[in-house]
């Protein structure tokens, strides 16, 4: 399915600075649906080219990566546990930063 | 990509309506209330929660010169010389936008100056001077930039070159804090308001703790802080989480800047597993009451450049030059000009000679100090 990937706040510098990555990706293990936590390994195997600990902490984003999706906050999807459909867009945004 | 959203909502059992308006799709969850709300009612919120505090904590009078620091240092630095003690560009560019729109919408009769700081990094600060250009613009505010090359007469890229990667932090922060100061001075402005955010005061109040820094967790949770010298400062985001900040910039406009130094604390986490854990720490920061007897460190009026700072006199500097009292950045230039860049480094001030447990706190906080800024553990 196509989905629409956004890297903000600093994020996008680790993956070669480009910040809207439109992509494919498909159910794992022949699961029907794709929920964000296997959207979050493939982002990590495939779109992170550098510190994936920046972005990740275990199996879900580090403290203080905010993640929209269709923007809105992931928090009222159920996190880890959201589901995707074709065309969704989701938006991962650091809160962290230096001056 | 709104439409598309609110075309299918998440929740099989029908879309969660904003618990303020009840008729729009409910975007997002507010750390501080846990109240489900939609972006509209969340913008209208934000708003008004600063202009609540702006009123009640009576922050400006009309006819006042604000200026707006765009990298607003809190007069901190030596221990942990990491960026954390400065908003970010981001946080002052939302705070550049709800400042020139409630000015223009209650009537607070404030001129406002945006105030930046260039610190001669190269690659580092560019994208972040674009920005504030870019609100400058935007905003209609008027801009001005103080770079260390004009102040001090060395950029960070050459201070970096003469004294390596370690405590290249202190003379960044130490100097970032006074340009601020100096940038202010220039504009003549009455106050400065700087973007921190209840994640940063809170991360503050714990620094201060471990530190055992006695006056600075005094003042640190402040609203406005020095109301004595001569341009106070104040914090219109002191009670608001850096999430809704963020939130709310990448809703009105995708200014931010990308910054390579990314910092953290465990105040993340703690936001994370309980955001009201940043108010409490914020709270029980300010209920702290310290002793009458308690020996309270000086503050000076530096000898060389005339500067208040929140800096103590700087004791190490009367094995150099001595009787001569200097503020931080002054020693710290000076070591620069003389080819001693390891002047003013350290920590020896009188503080620490107070406390039997002194050497101890000292060796810790030189096996951090030591470290460079990026490789800090997140």
């Amino acid at each position: 399915m196509q989905l629409t990937l956004e890297f903000g706040g600093g994020l996008e510098l680790l993956c070669d600075s480009v910040k809207i990555h439109k992509v494919s990706v498909e159910p794992q293990n022949g699961a029907e649906m794709l929920t964000m936590k296997d959207l979050l390994t493939w982002v990590r195997t495939n779109l992170i080219k550098e510190r994936p600990e920046m972005f990740m902490k275990g199996d879900t984003v580090r403290p203080g990566v905010l993640v929209l999706v269709n923007d809105c906050d992931w928090e009222l999807s159920g996190q880890l546990n959201t589901t995707l459909e074709d065309k969704d867009v989701v938006v991962f945004i650091s809160t962290l930063h230096g001056g | 990509m709104e439409e598309e959203a609110k075309a299918k909502p998440r929740n099989p059992s029908g879309p969660r309506l904003c618990c303020v308006c009840n008729t729009r799709r409910a975007a997002l969850k507010r750390p501080k209330t846990l109240d489900q709300i939609c972006r509209e009612c969340f913008y209208e919120v934000f708003e008004e929660e600063i202009h609540q505090v702006i009123v009640e904590n009576q922050l400006f009078s009309p006819g006042e010169r604000i200026a707006i620091g765009a990298s607003g240092g809190k007069g901190e630095h030596g221990l942990l010389s990491i960026n954390l003690y400065f908003c970010s560009v981001e946080d002052s560019t939302v705070l550049a936008y709800v400042l020139s729109t409630l000015n223009r919408r209650h009537h607070y009769g404030l001129d406002l100056f945006l105030l930046s700081v260039d610190e001669g990094i190269t690659g580092y600060r560019d994208d972040s001077l674009e920005t504030v250009k870019r609100n400058e613009i935007q905003y209609g505010l008027p801009l001005k930039v103080v770079s260390y090359k004009d102040l001090y007469g060395w950029t960070m890229d050459e201070i970096v070159k003469m004294i390596g990667l370690k405590n290249n932090c202190t003379f960044c922060g130490v100097f970032r804090r006074q340009a601020l100061d100096r940038g202010a001075a220039m504009l003549k402005v009455d106050k400065v308001a700087t973007g921190h955010n209840a994640d940063d005061i809170a991360e503050t109040v714990l620094l201060n703790i471990l530190r055992g820094d006695i006056a600075r967790l005094g003042r640190c949770t402040a609203i406005t802080t020095g109301e004595d010298g001569p341009i106070p400062r104040c914090k219109p985001f002191k009670h608001l989480f850096s999430k809704c900040i963020s939130r709310f910039c990448s809703g009105v406009h995708q200014g931010f800047g990308k910054n390579k130094v990314v910092s953290s604390l465990t105040i993340r986490n703690c936001g994370l597993q309980k955001p009201r854990a940043i108010l409490d720490i914020i709270k029980s920061g300010e209920d702290f009451r310290i002793s009458t007897s308690t020996k309270m460190p000086e503050q000076g009026t530096c000898e060389r450049c005339g500067y208040i700072s929140s800096q103590a006199i700087d004791r190490a500097t009367k094995v150099i030059i001595p009787g001569w009292k200097w503020c931080k950045a002054c020693v710290l230039l000076e070591g620069l000009n003389k080819g001693l860049p390891k002047m003013g480094i350290g920590r020896s001030r009188g503080l620490n000679n107070d406390r039997k447990d002194a050497k101890g706190n000292d060796n810790a906080a030189k096996s951090i100090e030591s470290k460079q800024c990026g490789t800090l553990d997140f």
